[in-house]
């Protein structure tokens, strides 16, 4: 056990993109309980700046494994199919279209039940994707259609986060 | 087990050395000290048996101080220089500052932080705050008959970095080893969290006097997980004052020009308010200038008045369950935190919010003006060593993002909300002209796009970049917010090595050397000797140090080559001998050498401890 294993082999999780949110969470606890810099406040300086850096690294591994999206990211990027967003922006025909559909949705939606309908939407939409991704990556290992995926995800994550601004600002 | 053998805070490396240390919740009305006494977290009592300090220091002729009940008897008469609610003040700037022209307080905008005008000159929120906290200091000693060990002090959750840092600044001034800063929230659910054993989610609703503050945290087996928070940290019960004084003020046609009457309207306004918790019907009355303010005020007046300020509680609430995605209903309770909710309507309105079928259990069995120094009691106790079970974790969250500053204004934000910390995170940037040899960073808090919207943390520059085409060069920015939620920032050029780096600080608060030159100008330790006290200071460090390395050795010491155990012998010899003498600075100096001198070792105890911890567990049985 290493500071610089890698997230699934620090959690001792096995290394795929299907992941149990409970275990991941009790890992979480477990592995923080031994290494925040709190376990050490009693034990000076050089301690505390160590136990630091675990418990940042854990928080690391962490964030990134409960997130469906970047979890997935990570899984390309070790099997050799970085994601590389800046760079890969050719999108499917279809997709454009619905992101399109949606950004019109979105703009059109004039309370908070409108926003929430469309959320749900979006929702589902994140859902059936982390599903292929499950099957690309721990079935079929095509780490190409899985990074592609995955971009297409982030356009859609962004919209949720925009929905998500949205309401807020309906509520304040 | 190793680990749990060199961390169980259990076990303290001397088992004979007394650790006594304090929570102290530093409010914005009053203020407490509390600590574990015979494993029972209690409330300090001052010498007439009080446990309640009000945050009120007075600035009288020549150097004199009162502080507390002393203080607040003035604060209608010499209001002027009666300083309460520093609070409010901490890491602001005046335009920060809502309702100033309400205050009776000559404010000055002084670089960082504002500042008030007293006959002792200027004073900032950090100065109050530490006679405050010196005040809580000498209490605590003064029960114990014996020096502190250090102190866990609270904030509300909603404060931010400038906040955070003041605060821990007032702290140092008053001569305080900080252990942690915790979130008011978080403590308040220790103190219930350990008492009723609960598991799941729970809210925890804190109105102060000056801040508001709502987090939701999932308590497991002793982890205090903050999943989310939020809140407002300008509105507490402080503003049910101002908005009844000002309603007395046009219903009756006085006016309260002079600091005088307008301290004693705004007192007047809480004693009423308090008084209406319990009555449906109180008198406001209140002596100024041009003859008695008297006025019967309702409850339902009073309720009518401030519904707008009880709807901003109930946003924010909302706020932090969106950000949690979790429903009313996976709520299993609300503590109630602060002397405002004591406000009738305050717990009604929390109640409807949460639904009326009884599902959510409102909590309000803790005393609220003491329930967060306990919770910050038990977890000063925990951080000294002193706790049997070593089980007690609490994992924060920073409450507002955090980013730079690019082009057109916009912020770039590179830590969300709502990231449990400790965490450390790095973005990389790019210069955007031919040549470009420098770059400026301005670190930015908030959650709003604008760079004007936001508040500014700190400004640093990366000089020295070799010049490059526009685009070329690689500029790594690394965020890192410790465990007390303060951030430092770096930047490097990752082609050249270039670095730069800053403690996110000096554009606020006080720089170091500020808080330096207040502690030679005397500031609470007028009596005190500085060399003596650095000096013994610097011995208790040393004595800290030599004990933690001696059990370090004696638990792991078979990690280490024969070399480099000799080389820790030397050091710590060193640091034996040096302690017996009288030079605080080669005291500390060789302390320093001793800590960078077992970071490996410490880094090696660590490595092995998390191994053995997960050791037995295979990757298909966990």
């Amino acid at each position: 056990m290493n500071i610089e294993d890698d997230d699934f082999r620090l959690f001792g999780l096995p290394e795929r993109f299907a992941q149990d949110a409970a275990q991941l969470d009790r890992r979480w606890r477990e592995l923080q309980t031994e290494v925040h810099p709190d376990r050490f406040a009693a034990q000076g300086a050089a301690a505390q700046r160590i136990a630091m850096q675990w418990s940042v690294r854990v928080n690391q591994a962490y964030q990134r494994l409960k997130d469906p999206l970047k979890r997935a990211a990570y899984l390309c990027e070790r099997r050799g199919a970085p994601i590389d967003a800046e760079r890969n922006t050719a999108m499917p025909r279809e997709f454009l279209m619905q992101q399109m559909a949606w950004r019109e949705a979105l703009d059109d939606a004039g309370d908070s039940s409108a926003l929430q309908a469309l959320a749900e939407q979006v929702e589902q939409q994140e859902r059936a994707s982390h599903r292929q991704l499950q099957a690309l990556l721990d079935e079929r290992n095509d780490v190409a259609a899985a990074a592609a995926q995955v971009r297409a995800l982030m356009f859609v994550a962004r919209f949720r986060q925009d929905i998500e601004h949205r309401l807020e600002a309906l509520e304040s | 087990m190793a680990l749990l053998q060199i961390s169980e805070p259990g076990q303290a490396p001397d088992p004979h050395q007394r650790r006594i240390a304090v929570g102290i919740d530093l409010g914005t009305t009053h203020s407490l000290v509390a600590a574990v006494r015979h494993g029972v977290a209690e409330c300090l009592p001052d010498a007439q048996g009080r446990v309640l300090l009000p945050s009120v220091v007075r600035y009288m002729e020549g150097q004199r101080r009162l502080v507390g009940f002393d203080a607040r008897a003035f604060q209608a008469e010499d209001a002027a220089h009666t300083v309460a609610s520093a609070k409010r003040f901490m890491g602001r700037r005046l335009a920060d500052l809502q309702g100033a022209a309400q205050l009776p307080y000559e404010f000055v905008d002084q670089a960082g932080m504002l500042a008030v005008r007293t006959r002792q000159g200027l004073k900032t929120a950090v100065e109050v705050s530490a006679e405050i906290l010196a005040t809580l200091r000498q209490r605590a000693e003064d029960s114990f008959d014996d020096e502190l060990f250090g102190a866990v002090i609270t904030v509300p959750a909603y404060f931010d970095d400038a906040q955070r840092q003041a605060t821990k600044d007032a702290a140092q001034l008053a001569g305080l080893n900080v252990l942690r800063l915790i979130n008011e929230p978080t403590a308040a659910a220790v103190a219930y969290g350990l008492d009723h054993g609960s598991e799941g989610l729970y809210a925890v609703y804190d109105l102060g006097g000056g801040t508001f503050d709502v987090s939701l945290l999932r308590l497991t087996q002793g982890v205090f997980e903050v999943v989310a928070t939020g809140g407002d940290a300008a509105l507490g019960g402080d503003d049910f004052d101002q908005l009844l004084a000002a309603w007395a003020l046009q219903q009756s046609g006085c006016s309260a020009v002079s600091a005088q009457d307008k301290g004693a309207l705004q007192m007047a306004a809480r004693r009423t308010r308090e008084a209406l918790t319990d009555h449906a019907v109180a008198t406001l009355h209140c002596p100024l200038d041009a003859g008695d303010l008297r006025l019967e005020v309702t409850r339902e007046q009073l309720e009518a008045l401030t519904c707008p300020l009880l709807e901003r509680t109930l946003a924010a609430l909302r706020k932090v369950l969106r950000d949690a995605r979790v429903q009313r209903g996976d709520v299993l309770g609300v503590v109630m935190v602060g002397g405002a909710t004591r406000m009738p309507a305050v717990r009604r309105a929390v109640g409807d919010f949460f639904g009326t079928d009884g599902h959510v259990r409102v909590l309000t069995d803790v005393n609220p003006d003491e329930v967060v120094a306990l919770g910050a009691a038990i977890q000063a106790h925990a951080l000294a060593g002193n706790a049997k079970d070593g089980q007690l974790l609490l994992l924060d969250v920073i409450p507002l993002s955090l980013g730079i500053e690019t082009m057109g204004g916009l912020v770039e934000r590179i830590v969300e909300r709502n990231t449990t910390i400790p965490v450390a995170k790095a973005q990389e940037f790019t210069t955007y002209q031919d040549g470009q040899t420098a770059m400026a960073i301005h670190v930015l808090q908030g959650e709003r796009e604008l760079v004007a919207d936001c508040r500014s943390l700190a400004r640093f520059e990366l000089r020295g970049i070799p010049p490059m085409a526009a685009g070329v060069a690689r500029i790594r920015v690394s965020f890192q917010v410790d465990a007390d939620g303060l951030l430092s920032v770096s930047a490097v050029e990752t082609g050249s090595g270039v670095q730069a780096s800053v403690v996110v600080k000096p554009s606020y608060g006080l720089a170091d050397d500020q808080v330096a030159q207040m502690l030679r100008d005397g500031f609470a330790h007028a009596q005190d000797d500085m060399r003596l006290r650095a000096l013994r200071e610097a011995r208790v460090d040393a004595d800290r140090l030599l004990l933690a390395t001696q059990s370090a050795l004696a638990a792991d010491g078979e990690l280490l080559s024969d070399a480099d155990r000799r080389s820790i012998g030397a050091l710590m010899d060193r640091l034996r001998e040096l302690s017996a003498g009288e030079d605080h600075d080669a005291i500390n100096a060789a302390a320093e050498a001793l800590a960078k001198g077992t970071e490996e070792f410490a880094a090696a105890r660590m490595n092995r401890g998390i191994r053995d911890a997960l050791a037995g567990r295979s990757i298909e049985d966990v």
